[in-house]
């Protein structure tokens, strides 16, 4: 083809801008962007939002369990002593981390194991005007709760957890709900057998 | 910078699970794959270029439209700029970046230089896209010599 023979265009890179540089996009833009070309793709594979919504659960949790690792690396955090320290720390620290946003937490029951997160708006759908036609049980955000479960499981920590209210579907938050689940006793003692 | 790690471990697992390689991966079962992730890639880079101030969509001349790729598209994407441009001024240019953020974490040297091109589909599909907002049909390909600290770009401009 003769390109590797022709003159460098190296000096063009490295000559100032005359005109100001335009912005091309913000950090975030291409995150959401990408994830919002995902789903799209998802629902184009499956005919179900269920599926879409477990497909996605699958991902989350695929990108929690490495996730967790690079949080880990970047917050120095000290040990952990309760659920509700666990689940603040999710909330304050990992989704400012991550999505440039933090949401309130309330704990939903006196064993103090059920909690829920509360965002003004769904994260990753700045781009979402609404759910596509027919799609209305779509949870867009899906992966967010396979990221979180897989994350805490990668510290030994059980969890469900699920959209309980979208802002995309018409309710008036976004709240993500985590319960954890005691670990039975005999699991301890597994590898000793 | 956080939040460029979390679309790098979403891009990871989109080319896990959107190129899973099928029992007897042939030729056309493999182009398949890489279809879908280039036409991802297509659609970010559509609504990348359509998000750039209007000034900026004039573009008059390819080594314009090159620049701006070069530095202000692969720094808003990949924060750096790329390495090295060469053209053979027949509508046909080499990028170069020599050390691609998104083959970074795989290896280095040629280890894995096979699976490489997994990893560069949506990257590719990104360019189309925003080169087609800005007028240019184009065809780009990705071609990997040694994890990551080369990588070279072609594809052949030419005007709508």
């Amino acid at each position: 083809m003769g390109v590797s023979d022709t003159p460098t265009l190296d000096k063009h890179l490295s000559r100032q801008q005359e005109t100001r540089t335009p912005v091309v996009a913000k950090n975030k833009d291409l995150l959401i962007l990408t994830y919002g070309a995902l789903v799209a793709q998802l629902c184009k594979d499956y005919e179900k939002e269920e599926d879409v919504n477990k497909y996605l659960d699958k991902m989350g949790y695929g990108i929690g369990t490495r996730l967790v690792e690079d949080f880990l690396a970047r917050s120095s955090l000290r040990r952990c002593h309760s659920y509700s320290e666990v689940t603040h720390i999710i909330a304050e620290v990992a989704f400012k981390m991550y999505l440039g946003v933090t949401p309130s937490v309330t704990c939903k029951n006196s064993s103090r194991n059920e909690f829920s997160l509360i965002l003004d708006k769904t994260p990753l759908s700045e781009f979402v005007e609404m759910l596509p036609a027919g799609r209305s049980s779509l949870c867009y955000c899906s992966l967010l709760c396979g990221i979180i479960r897989g994350a805490l499981e990668m510290v030994h920590l059980a969890a469900d957890v699920t959209f309980l209210q979208d802002k995309l579907k018409g309710d008036s938050v976004t709240e993500i709900g985590i319960t954890f689940l005691k670990q039975p006793e005999e699991k301890k003692y597994r590898w000793k057998q | 910078m956080a939040d460029t790690v979390l679309f790098e471990f979403l891009h990871t697992e989109m080319v896990a699970e959107l190129w899973a390689p099928d029992p007897d991966p042939g030729p056309g079962g493999q182009k398949t794959s890489l279809t879908v992730l280039e036409s991802m890639g297509f659609r970010v880079g559509q609504t990348l270029g359509e998000r750039l101030p209007q000034e900026t969509l004039g573009f008059r001349e390819e080594l314009d439209v090159l620049r701006f790729l070069c530095k202000d598209l692969w720094v808003a994407v990949f924060h750096k700029q790329m390495d090295s441009l060469r053209t053979n001024h027949q509508g046909t240019y080499v990028l170069q970046d020599n050390s691609f953020r998104l083959l970074i974490p795989m290896a280095s040297g040629l280890q894995y230089v096979e699976e490489a091109p997994k990893f560069l589909a949506f990257t590719c599909g990104l360019l189309c896209g925003t080169l087609h907002t800005l007028g240019f049909q184009s065809l780009v390909t990705a071609f990997v010599t040694a994890l990551p600290a080369c990588e070279c770009w072609r594809w052949c401009l030419h005007a709508h």
